[in-house]
């Protein structure tokens, strides 16, 4: 593992922990749907690193089904959240 | 690994940091929600362009394609969540910070509740019908 990805591991867990902080201690329950939909772009961009450290092309693949799988359930969430029930 | 997709993926790395800080630093959901999304989004999509500079430089072609797909699909959808979390948290109550100087869905939000109601009153009376 070169110095170069070292940081990058270094800098997108730093972020993690940041997210992880909000979603333990945010008031509400928006922050912490916001604070979970942070993290999952933050996992793709470790997906896309990971990827290019190993030279592995299915980290890709798992970064793609990630961000659209976690875009469904934010989106779950926030309706939720409005107070209807999901078939209204 | 050419040079600038160092740049690049360095240069996403720090919008993400300052994305995180305004997460945790902002005082209420709103402005935590535009903070972290607008820096965020950016930032990512410029790790996957980076990691795309330098798929096609060394790795092969399909990693960038993918790489190039992901970054569009993020850009799609992140703004759409982000909207759709911070309507609904203004729809479940939650207060603006006491220091904001406009609040310019209030009429909008009141018009929506209505609705809401509405619609709850009308199916309570449906599964009253129902049952009797």
């Amino acid at each position: 593992m070169s110095p170069f990805e070292q940081i990058a591991f270094g800098v997108l867990t730093l972020c993690s922990l940041l997210c992880l902080f909000r979603i333990g201690r945010g008031p509400s329950a928006p922050d912490r749907t916001v604070a979970i939909d942070i993290l999952g772009t933050l996992i793709v961009g470790f997906c896309c690193i990971m990827a290019v450290w190993t030279g592995h092309e299915y980290y890709m693949n798992i970064a793609i089904a990630w961000a659209l799988i976690s875009f469904v359930g934010t989106l779950a969430l926030a309706k939720y959240l409005e107070g209807r029930t999901y078939d209204a | 690994m050419p040079e600038i997709a160092y740049w690049l993926i360095g240069i996403g790395l720090v919008f993400d940091l300052f994305g995180c800080i305004g997460l945790v630093r902002l005082p209420d959901v709103y402005n935590r929600a535009q903070a972290a999304t607008k820096c965020v989004t950016l930032g990512t999509c410029m790790i996957l362009i980076g990691v795309a500079v330098a798929a096609f430089g060394g790795a092969g072609w399909p990693m960038g394609i993918k790489a190039i797909l992901c970054a569009g699909f993020i850009l799609l959808t992140s703004p759409v969540a982000a909207h759709a979390i911070c309507r609904g948290a203004y729809l479940s109550g939650v207060r603006l910070w006491e220091g904001s100087v406009e609040d310019a869905f209030a009429d909008h939000a009141n018009e929506i509740r209505k609705e809401q109601a509405q619609a709850q009153q009308e199916r309570a009376k449906g599964e009253k019908a129902e049952t009797a």
